[in-house]
């Protein structure tokens, strides 16, 4: 399955012209842009891990991209998202989360349903363990 | 106008008897509101003959303290300060016979986090006094001292977006159609298609509540299934608004304990609950970590003609105040009435920390919200794909863009309408990010974008006549003046 978190995960998989239009546009709104990888992208996991610390104080979005390739050199087999995270007050959280890299096998899950009282369901979401692991 | 009436006072004022209420101390044009006033900008039709100056001195005085003739009772009092005072009448332009009133009242005029005692004090009797021939409350302000006493938006947007894991763009949702008769398992399969295709959200009918042909724990049980299949299958946040509006409180709590239960992350009321019934409700959405959803439902007796009534804008901050997280505001483009610049008012009034003044919007008042939490606008009402360019100009990001037919009216089945929706929202972020003048080039943009989405190729084919533009009844009575080019 695609999983489809982020800002564009219904749109062909962005180009790294594409990625470093959209870092620009966060650094010009003055958000630190923070890189993030894992290979838990369960709906509910929250940290992923941080790729450093998230880039404040950058003016130009090519110390993104040259972080987003070393990063992908090492976790290219990994989920990894970009976010722009808004410090000003009232906000004080992401603005923008997007998907820049996949694993050539993505996640599937499946349902886990636990037949309780009445007709209610507790519901569970896990991961399926891949179908087919690569040698 | 504002000329002042002479405030009778002393033993005179007190003696038995009818006086004008502009002489009993409601209307003071001296009188400087103070920051913890409330104040209240009312739209004043007086009977033919009537003054407006007493006509507004006597809203001030029904509003408040006064009754139809003087009391001695009111010397065991500190009657001074607990009068509304009006201060200033001005002609509303280009209607002639009505009048803007603004009204100042004392912070013991209201009790702390109440929007029945705020709305039972400023809308309560005065709207059927005989000498009016209509009223109406156009604004308010409401001093940070009294906002901080309300609990605000149980969840608000940006924790909302937090907990949802979605950032950067609208929301989108669908209401399930047809509205009525469809059972639990059918409505089920609507949701789950909604949602497995690409929406974030589904939403009960303000009038599904528990019908005959779908009892509510039905509705509750196979919509969850719908939402958690939905989550698995694409790894990401699904909600779907459960309607837990009922006929008493204790129906209410049972539907919304059995939502949580279930594991909604959202449950939903209709504004026709009442607004005890809604920060009760709001109390509860906060305990229980669930977003609230708000409909607004019969607002448009009375907010949508200009002459009597309440405007949305006083509906939006009240709500606000009593703390839903969702609340319907309009769209500008789709089949319910909308000014663009009113309903941007409303917006600033769901979102921004602080509105300013802005006459042109409708916004009477500096506004400041004291960091209560920002309430979630939602479009919903005859939207389509072929708008998205429209809407986020118009809507801006946050705020839950509902598509209900322009969902499950495609060609291709529901699926492939909430792709299409998505699929052009997306597309529409990414341009307008790039700095791409996407509101001119949102119709290129789109078509694009379609090129490797059939669903949204079928969607703006089978939509792309459909606008609705009717006159508004609810517009700005300002308009800006254009200043001269420098």
């Amino acid at each position: 399955m695609r999983l489809t978190q982020g800002c564009f995960s219904f749109l062909p998989d962005l180009t790294d012209d594409q990625i470093y239009k959209q870092v620009q546009y966060c650094l010009a709104n003055g958000w630190a842009v923070n890189i993030e990888f894992t290979d838990d992208p369960h709906p509910r996991s929250t940290y992923w891990e941080m790729w450093g610390l998230p880039m404040f104080d950058l003016a130009d979005a090519a110390g993104v991209m040259m972080e987003l390739a070393e990063c992908r050199r090492v976790y290219g087999d990994r989920y990894i998202r970009l976010s722009g995270f808004d410090a000003s007050h009232g906000w004080e959280s992401v603005r923008i989360s997007f998907i820049v890299n996949r694993p050539p096998q993505e996640v599937e899950f499946e349902l886990l349903r636990q037949e309780v009282a009445g007709r209610s369901v507790r519901y569970t979401t896990v991961r399926r363990p891949p179908q087919h692991v690569s040698p | 106008m504002n000329a002042h009436t002479g405030t009778v006072s002393g033993k005179e004022r007190y003696r038995s008897g009818v006086m004008e209420y502009k002489r009993m101390g409601y209307w003071e044009p001296d009188y400087v509101p103070k920051d913890t006033d409330v104040i209240a900008l009312f739209r004043v039709t007086p009977q033919d003959g009537v003054d407006p100056i007493e006509a507004s001195a006597a809203v001030a005085g029904e509003s408040s303290t006064a009754t139809w003739t003087v009391v001695w009772t009111d010397r065991l009092t500190a009657a001074e300060k607990y009068r509304a005072k009006c201060y200033r009448v001005d002609e509303v332009p280009g209607a002639p016979g009505q009048y803007f009133a603004y009204i100042a009242y004392d912070l013991d005029l209201f009790e702390s986090g109440s929007i029945a005692n705020l709305s039972a004090s400023i809308i309560g009797n005065v709207f059927g006094f005989k000498p009016l021939k209509a009223l109406r409350l156009e604004d308010m302000r409401l001093p940070v001292a009294y906002v901080k006493t309300f609990q605000g938006p149980a969840t608000g947007i940006v924790v909302e977006r937090e907990r949802l894991d979605k950032f950067g763009r609208p929301l989108l949702g669908a209401t399930v159609k047809p509205k009525l008769g469809l059972s639990g398992r059918n409505y089920g399969r609507v949701v789950y298609e909604a949602l497995k295709g690409g929406l974030d959200f589904t939403k009960d009918d303000e009038n599904i509540n528990s019908q005959p042909f779908m009892h509510w724990r039905e509705r509750f049980l196979y919509c969850m299934e719908a939402v958690n299949r939905a989550q698995a299958a694409s790894g990401e946040m699904k909600g779907t608004y459960l309607n837990v509006t009922a006929a008493t409180m204790e129906d209410m709590y049972e539907r919304a304990e059995f939502a949580k239960e279930l594991g909604s992350v959202v449950v939903m009321i209709d504004l026709v609950i009442g607004y005890t019934a809604i920060q009760s409700m709001a109390k509860w959405a906060r305990r229980n970590d669930v977003i609230l959803h708000l409909h607004r439902a019969g607002h448009s007796t009375y907010t949508r003609q200009k002459s009597h009534g309440v405007s949305f804008r006083v509906i939006a901050k009240w709500m606000r105040l009593a703390g839903v997280d969702h609340i319907h505001a309009g769209t500008v483009v789709g089949k319910l009435e909308g000014d663009p610049n009113t309903t941007r008012g409303y917006y600033d009034i769901c979102r921004d920390d602080f509105n300013p003044m802005k006459l042109e919007h409708g916004v009477f008042f500096d506004q400041s919200w004291a960091s209560l939490n920002k309430l979630m606008p939602v479009a919903s009402g005859g939207i389509h794909a072929g708008q998205m360019h429209q809407l986020l100009d118009l809507l801006g990001e946050d705020v839950v863009l509902q598509f209900g037919g322009g969902t499950i009216g495609h060609p291709m089945g529901i699926q492939a309408g909430a792709i299409a929706n998505r699929v052009a929202l997306e597309a529409m972020i990414l341009a307008r990010n790039e700095g791409r003048d996407y509101v001119h080039e949102g119709p290129e943009i789109l078509a694009k974008a379609a090129e490797s989405c059939t669903p949204l190729k079928a969607a703006l084919e089978t939509w792309k006549d459909v606008t609705f533009n009717y006159q508004s009844t609810d517009t700005p009575d300002f308009v800006p003046t254009a200043l001269a080019a420098v």
